[in-house]
This record gives C-alpha cells, structure tokens and sequence, in this order.
C-alpha cells in the first residue's frame, strides 16, 4: 500500500510525514509522529479531546485527514509551553486546579488558546460557549472556567505576565 | 465554610499537584498511549443480537487473512467454576466475569464479545473480524425490568435460582437476588402517620462517560510471564481478575499502571485485560487493545435502571414514622447490580422507627453494570429525597427543617442495622439552611430544590512505602492510581508529619512487582486508607531517625524529639540533625531510610451531603436550565481543598447529567441506539453555572487528620434536587428520568 | 457478650431470631459459636461483610471482640 508524503509545519517546526489516506491527523501525530499529547476520546468529533489548532483554527484532529494538512500549520499541546516557562493557560490550570484525571486537559487547553487568540478578554459565557465542544466529565467545568479566565487577566496584566515567567 | 486550619502547614491547603506538569504539556501517559515496537493490534468481534446462541464459529477465512497473528474465542478460555471472589457489589463471580469477557455458548446483548483478534495493523485485525463467521440462533429477550420479572419471561440463565426468598423457587428465573430489610411495626407506624405520600419512580441506564476509552498492551512472553500496561481503578485488582479468567498465576503477570483517565467505578472490572493477554501469548508480539466509544457505551459499564416505589408516612409535626421501598434494578447480562446498597442507603439519612424495604437484582439482555460512583444509591435518592420533597410541602414545613427534624445523627441506629458513628448529616443541613442561595430570590418559571445524600465510603487493603533520599528528599509510593489529585494529598499528609516541603516529596503509583498489594482506587478510599499507611510509614521513620540521632549523640531516644523536619536534642545539647545529614549518614546508623505499612483499616468516615438547585424551565420547549448550585458536604477534613471541591462539583455536574439528559436509548431489539457522545448527551460547560462548594469538616476520629472519602457522595443528592427545583418551578412532580425536553413538556401540558 | 443482628434474608437459619447475645472474643470465635447454634449459617456469612460497632471491618475474621460491641452482617460494599 502506497504511502502519502505530507509537509507542514507542526509547533513552529516544518516537518515531514508519511502516512495513509485514510489516516486521521489525530492518529497521524500519535502513530506515526509519536505525539500522544492530543486524546482520542470518541474519534467522532464529539469530546474535544484530540483539538488541535489548524492555521489558528481550532478542529477535532479526529475529523481531519493527515493529508489535508499539507502546507498547513498545525499546533499541538507540545507546543504550548516555551522552552523555560509555560504558557499562562498552563499555568491557571495548575494552580487553579482545572483537571482531576486529566485526559481532557489538552483538548482544553488547545480549545482555550484558540478562544484566547481570538477573545483575548472573554466573558464567563462566552469561554463556556468556547469550550463547549470539549467535555470533561470530572470537573464539572467550574474550575476550568475560572482558570481561562484567570489565564485572560494574566494574560492582559503585563505586571502579572512578568511574575509568571 | 472551608475551615482554615490553623496549626498544619499543609493538610488544608492548595499546592500545585505533583503529577500537574506532565498532564498541562501532554506527557502523562493514559493506557492508549503505550505502544512497543512490533506490537499487534486487537479487536473485538461483538454480538450484533441482544440474545442469541452461538452455534457454530468459523475462523478459517480470517484465519487465513494477511497479518493475522491470533484469533480466540469463548473455547479458549477455561470454564471457570462459580467462584465468588471481593471486590464490586456482592462480590465478582468470576464465571460470569469470563462470559462476558468472551461469549461461551450464548451472547446476551448486543456488544456481547465473541471473537478476538490481532494482526499486524488496526486494518487487518478489523477485516479479519468480519471475516469471522458465526451462526447464531436468536432467542427472544427481555428488555425491561417489567418484562424481566413477568412469570414466564424467557430466562437468560437457566441455572439462575433467586436468592433471599422466603421459599427456595422451584425454578430459574431472572431475579438473581432479593434483599429485604425490615424493622419496627409499620401497621402501627402507618396508624400513627398524618400524611402519607406514595409514588413510583424510574431511572434509564447511565454510563460512568470516563472521557479514555479502556485501553491496554499485553505482551506475554514463551515463559508464561507477562506485563500489562492499562488504566484502571486498581492494578493489582486486574491482576488478579486477568489471571483468574485465564487461569494464570498472579506471580506471572506485571500490571503497569497508565494514568487513568476518568473511571467513577467503570474501571474496576476488566474487558480487554485477558484477551490482550491471550492474544499475545498466542501470537509470540505484545497486543494493543483500545475500545472505540461506541464499544465503551456497547459493553461496558452502564449503572442499572431502575423502578421503584417509595411510600413514607410523617406525624403533623413532621416525624417520619413510617416506610416502605419496593426496588428494582437493572443487573445486565450477568446478576449483581448495585441492589445490596440501594436498599441499604434509600433511607439511610433518617430516622424512622417502621419500615420495609425490599430489592430485587434482576437480569435482563443489556450490557453487564459495571459500578458507578456510590454504586445504587443516587437513583434510590432520587425517589426517596423526592418523596421527602413532597411530605414537606404537604406539612407546611421547610424541606430543609423537616430533614433536620429527622436526620441521623452519632447513636442513631442507621435502619441497616448498625449505628452511626460520628457524622456531619445536620452540619450539612444546617450550612445549607444559612448559605445564602436558600434565600435568594427566584424569577418566574424558576424553582429552588435540595437534596440530600448518604454514601458508607470503604477503607480497603493498603500498602504504602516512605522513603527518605541522600537529599533529604522523600519518596511516597503506594499502589492506588491517582484519578483525581491523591497523589497530592499523599504527599501533603507525609510533609505535614516530616515537616519538609512538600514539593520536596515525590509521590509514586507502583506497579505490581514494586509494592506490595492495593485494592482499588474506589469507594472513596484512597486519601482515608492510603492515607493513614503514608501517616504511620511516616511517624515509624521520624521514630527511627530520631533514634538513630540518639546514637550519633549517644543520649537516650526520650532526649529527641523531631521538630519542623529535623531531628532535636530537647536540652540542647548538640546541633540539630537535619533530614538531609541522618539520610546521606545512614549507612554508619543502621542503613537506608524507608518504611513500609500495611494496613486494612475499618472507620471509613460516612460521608452526606446536602445540595441546593435552582432551575428555570422554558415553558415552550420544556427545557430545563440549572441556574444556580451549590453542595454542601461533609469531607471530614479537606487536605487538598481544591481536589475536595473538584470531587463534589463533578459528582454534582454526573448527576445532574443523569437528572436531565443522560439515558441509554435502545431500540425494539435491545440495540443501543445512542452510543456515542452526540446522542448520549453529557453535560458541557455552557449548559451549566458554576458549581459552590461549602466543604463541611465533621473529623472522622479513625483518620490522624480526620479524613472521611469525598469521591462518591456528591452524584447522590442532584437528581432529586432538580426535580424538587422543577417542581417548585412548574408544580410538576417528574418520577421518571431523565427530564429531558420532551418528558417536561409532556408534564407541562397535562394539565 | 456480642449483641448481633441478623439480616431478614438470614432469619430463616436463626428461628425468626432477630438477635442474639454470644460470648466471644473475636470474630472467628463467634462464626464458630454461631455455627453450633444455627448450622449452615456459617456458609451465608462467608459473603457477607461484618461490621463491628457500625463500623464494616474487612476480613474480619481476627479483630477483637469487645464484651458490649454490636455486630451487623451486611451485603459487601467497595464502591465506584
Ligand atoms: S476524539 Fe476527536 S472529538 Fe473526540
Ligand atoms: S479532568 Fe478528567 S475528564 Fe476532565
């Protein structure tokens, strides 16, 4: 069975894949790139688990195919954080306590910083609708509410921002 | 109200979880994340009828199939006896444990397994499977609790004789067990009752929704031995289940523990384990398995559906005086539904002198339950708090005061027979009663509810090692993995008695080769029965290092004391011995610095909670919108507050899921008609409010910090706080969930 | 002497007894008196989970009988 070759550029880097047409982009970055920090939840499109972040728009990595992102740029839970500090998202969710099992937590923060890079000062309902494609069936969402928010104010304060790095 | 402790330096408080990086950057490894080169594929031949026999399989075509390394079915099991062993409700039966793992001669669901197989890719395996054929004889079946019951229903097993009657039946039926618990006179109870409310009330089949599909590799080497890599509740549990249904010895098999990612009780039993293990054996290459979600929703889990009828009688001054319960619950294929606490907890929060209560496990062609966070008792709650509900408003009396005016408290004999220790029942009520959500103003179509909830929580068998590196750093293993923050709360209860940081403590969930043995993350246990080996392996070090500091200053062991992580002379006579210097000295005062308990500790704390809702109903549509939550309950002592609170807002959000969206739907054959998370509607964030916690800290006096479990109480009271909301809403009385758009409207327009 | 209660579903081994008082010093010593007095009760036990003093005591067998503890035999529990 042939093989397609696929470019594009993952966290920041350009690379190259071989992978099956009919392979999903979720399982093209777990299986054949070893990236296993994007879930499979439902592989249907219906849990968030697997969001990636696709020329800054957020998709179920479930519900692409490999090849289709040929050229494209695509971000993963991997690059999140910098290489000496995390991305404040990351850092509301540990210190607000916003997952218990943590499965969720990827998709979360992808859907997150998706909502973040458009909204940069979101309302409560506006970050619940934001993450509305992501379950989570620990929390309760209370606490990952308030950790988006809070990572919003970090993320506007500068005085905070410099604390956190 | 969370109690700000003064005196502990970290019982109580909020630090950043030690497993936390590795879960925000997308490290941690859940069981579908393991892979090891070379290793196959698994997959899962299933039923496509709800009850069936099998009559002939033929693996010839698959067999022959590119890539096919291994196929098995039932026959390559061995038929193991009707052996009872511990572990879920009543107990696991391991015969029946092995049927439905792998289909012996019937299949009795749909989702039932029959077949396994593993080739070199997904691809292969999953066309190899379907080139399975087998020849089925269909049978009719039984589908509801109703039909289930009924005389001359068909029988899923005919070996199947009912328990607990007064008679022993003549024959099979698909009533496995009956429990009845009796006491006081309800003749007289029902002679002394002013108000009497009777209603029936049922609950559908609701899956735990863990959002990691079970996931395993098995790799079994020529010798026999193996290792497991999966997430589950327990490793050692499915060590020994795994081998039981092969007939293995546990001593061969390694579990390695993933994280785990959501369980609530699904993850105490095993699926793919044995067949994983098997495959491997057979095919020479380690075998991964992951169930899609339909197949989770198909074959795993649910928790029972139920019918029930409450009947409770009150005096005018609000003293409940008498009851009777009449409860039914869905088992699945294979007896053993949560019945036994059902009927223990549906009214286990008050006193009432007179009562019956009365519960049947019955088995009809769904999946086999699996337990479900504080197994039976939330839909018991539901009907039992609505009754509750119902009384107050006929009395005139507040729901919170009547419940005051009954609840159990410390000596009251609980009506299972024995009596409460020390609880934090009224404490519950009473916060509840003054938190400002009681009192707040409602809008039209809005309505107020509340709830309460008893759950027993569980201690277990436990082992747990603290170990003290040359740094002066220490290491806290057990064997519980870590679903929702314990490794934290470990490690806090260790630096609390050690007096050294507790980022300077790493916790660990060992495998089954690196401890010794640990029952299961469940009942709620793991910060109470974990807790208290980490708190004695913890004071037997300080003892011994301080003995040996009594060495190196040749005094008597009465002369140190351990203060703030160190070791002290009282008359200070010599410099203070620091964690670090006994540590990396060990070796000239008696060797490394380490110490294992074991326990099995009984007084797990009970655990109540009380919850207050308020919903707005849309008149036009029927749907049902959570306003404002709030729960209160008792946690005994919060370690971590921010895990305690995360424990009662997601019991909250699973009940109030299963109050108003979550059901299986099946269809006039019995075949899941909504197994996946579209149609299986579990809550998401913008279907709901923020969730207030009031953490009410009753100390349980058999936990050195007064721990009592948190896990399971908060999914007890919720669906009953919404349908009393709804009422107060709508003046509606909703006895059948979920309370979904349609059965809402349904109500509304009865009028 | 341990007060115990009996379950309804055990009742028809025990004559319609609700309870009774045994004198025993542990919990083995009082399977082994219950089973003189009420034969085969033993065997219904086996699945069943004691508890002492409202307090379920997992494998039990060996724990200590104080001369006033209540004991209650219940359907086994452990929890989601
Ligand atoms: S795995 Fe892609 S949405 Fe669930
Ligand atoms: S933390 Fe477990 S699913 Fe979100």
């Amino acid at each position: 069975m042939s093989r397609t070759h696929v470019t594009c550029v993952l966290n920041g880097d350009e690379i190259d894949f071989l992978c099956n047409d009919y392979q999903t982009l979720l399982s093209a970055l777990r299986d054949e790139l070893g990236m296993i920090g994007t879930k499979e939840g439902c592989g249907t499109g219906d849990c968030g688990a697997c969001s990636v972040i696709l020329d800054g728009q957020l998709v179920c990595s479930c519900l692409v195919f490999a090849p289709e992102v040929e050229g494209r740029r695509v971000e993963t839970i991997e690059g999140l954080a910098e290489v000496d500090h995390l991305h404040p998202l990351q850092d509301s969710f540990l210190e607000g306590a916003a997952f218990q099992c943590g499965v969720c937590t990827p998709g979360f923060l992808m859907a997150a910083k998706a909502l973040l890079d458009r909204n940069p000062s979101p309302t409560e309902t506006e970050v619940r609708y934001g993450v509305a494609g992501n379950l989570c069936r620990c929390t309760g969402y209370d606490k990952i509410v308030r950790s988006i928010l809070d990572a919003a104010a970090r993320m506007s304060d500068p005085e905070r921002q410099k604390e956190a790095t | 109200m969370t109690t700000t402790r003064t005196g502990y330096k970290w019982v109580g408080t909020r630090p950043v979880r030690h497993d936390g990086l590795d879960k925000v950057t997308g490290r941690a490894r859940f069981g579908a994340d393991y892979a090891t080169a070379g290793m196959l594929h698994g997959v899962v031949l299933r039923s496509p009828h709800v009850h069936a026999r099998i009559l002939s399989i033929d693996l010839t075509e698959a067999a022959a199939m590119p890539g096919v390394k291994a196929i098995i079915t039932g026959a390559d099991l061995p038929d193991i006896p009707d052996e009872t062993g511990t572990g879920s409700e009543g107990g696991i039966n391991f015969r029946d444990l092995s049927r439905n793992i792998l289909a012996r001669d019937k299949v009795l669901y749909e989702g039932h397994p029959v077949a396994a197989v593993a080739a070199v890719t997904l691809r292969a395996a999953q066309r190899a499977a379907e080139a399975i054929e087998v020849d089925y004889e269909i049978l009719p079946a039984v589908l509801s609790l109703e039909e289930a019951m009924e005389d001359d229903a068909p029988v899923l097993h005919d070996d199947l004789f009912t328990l607990g009657l007064d008679s022993p039946p003549d024959r099979p039926s698909n009533i496995s067990r009956r429990r009845v618990i009796a006491r006081g006179d309800l003749d007289a109870g029902w002679e002394e009752a002013d108000v009497v409310v009777e209603r029936e009330y049922t609950t559908k089949a609701v899956h735990q929704g863990y959002i990691e599909p079970h996931a395993v590799v098995a790799e079994t080497g020529e010798d026999g031995r193996s290792t497991l890599w999966c997430s589950s509740q327990g490793h050692f549990a499915m060590r020994t289940y795994t081998t039981k249904v092969l007939g293995w010895e546990p001593g061969d098999m390694k579990v390695i523990p993933a994280e785990i990612g959501g369980g609530f009780g699904g993850k105490t039993t095993i699926y793919l384990e044995p067949l994983a293990a098997l495959l491997s054996r057979r095919a020479g290459r380690a075998v991964k398995m992951v169930m899609t979600r339909s197949e989770v929703f198909r074959a795993t889990g649910p928790t029972s559906g139920s019918v029930m009828r409450i009947k409770m009688g009150a005096r005018r001054d609000g003293k409940l005086v008498a009851a009777t319960a009449w409860m039914a619950y869905e088992a699945g294929a294979f007896p053993g539904s949560p019945i036994g606490p059902g009927v223990m907890t549906v009214l286990a929060c008050y006193d009432i002198p007179n009562v019956l209560i009365e519960g049947y496990d019955v088995v009809l062609n769904k999946p086999k339950v699996a337990a479900y966070r504080a197994p039976g008792a939330p839909m018991a709650a539901f009907a039992a708090e609505s009754v509750v509900d119902e009384l107050a408003e006929e009395l005139g009396i507040d729901p919170i005061e009547l419940r005051l005016r009954n609840a159990v408290t410390e000596g009251v004999r609980a009506v299972y027979g024995p009596k409460y220790r020390k609880i934090g029942f009224v404490e519950t009520l009473e916060e509840a009663r003054d938190h400002p959500h009681y009192s707040a103003p409602l809008g039209p179509w809005q309505g107020r509810g509340v709830a309460s909830g008893y759950w027993f929580n569980f201690g277990g068998e436990t082992t747990a090692t603290v170990s003290i590196n040359e740094d002066g750093t220490a290491v806290v293993m057990s064997g519980c993995p870590d679903i929702g923050g314990t490794r934290a709360a470990l490690a806090q209860m260790a630096a609390e008695e050690l007096g050294i940081d507790v980022h300077r403590i790493e916790p660990v969930v060992a495998d089954t080769h690196s401890i010794g043995y640990n029952d299961m993350t469940g009942g709620s246990r793991v910060a109470f029965a974990v807790g208290i080996a980490v708190v004695d392996a913890s004071r037997q070090l300080i003892d011994d290092m301080c003995a040996r500091a009594a060495l190196i200053w040749d005094v008597p062991r009465e002369e140190v004391e351990w203060v703030d992580g160190r070791a002290q002379s009282v008359t200070g006579a010599a410099a203070p011995l620091t964690l670090e210097e006994l540590a990396s000295g060990s070796g000239a005062t008696g060797g490394p610095l380490s110490a294992t308990v074991t326990v099995n500790p009984r007084g797990a704390g009970a655990g109540f909670s009380t919850q207050i809702c308020d919903v707005e109903v849309d008149p036009d549509t029927g749907l049902v919108t959570v306003l404002r939550y709030t729960v209160v309950q008792d946690a005994g002592r919060a370690i971590h507050p921010d895990y305690v609170e995360g424990q009662m807002q997601g019991g909250a959000v699973q009940g109030i899921g299963w109050a108003l969206n979550e059901e299986y739907i099946f269809d006039r054959n019995g075949v899941m008609e909504n197994p996946g998370f579209l149609d299986y509607r579990m809550p998401v964030a913008s279907d709901l409010p923020m969730i207030d916690t009031v953490i009410v800290e009753v100390p349980n006096p058999d936990h050195p910090y007064g721990v009592r479990g948190v896990g399971e109480t908060g999914i007890i009271p919720p669906m009953a706080a919404v349908a009393n909301a709804v009422y107060a809403a709508t003046g509606k009385r909703m006895q059948d969930l979920p309370m979904s758009p349609v059965r809402v409207l349904e109500a509304l327009s009865g009028d | 002497m341990a007060r115990v209660f009996f379950p309804t579903a055990l009742q028809q081994l025990t004559g319609d007894l609700e309870e009774c008082e045994i004198e025993a010093s542990t919990v083995r010593e009082l399977f082994v008196r219950l089973e003189d007095r009420f034969p085969g009760i033993r065997e219904q036990l086996a699945s069943a989970a004691v508890a002492i003093d409202g307090d379920v005591v997992p494998g039990a067998l060996l724990e200590r009988l104080e001369p006033d503890s209540e004991v209650h035999f219940l359907p086994a529990i452990s929890g989601g």
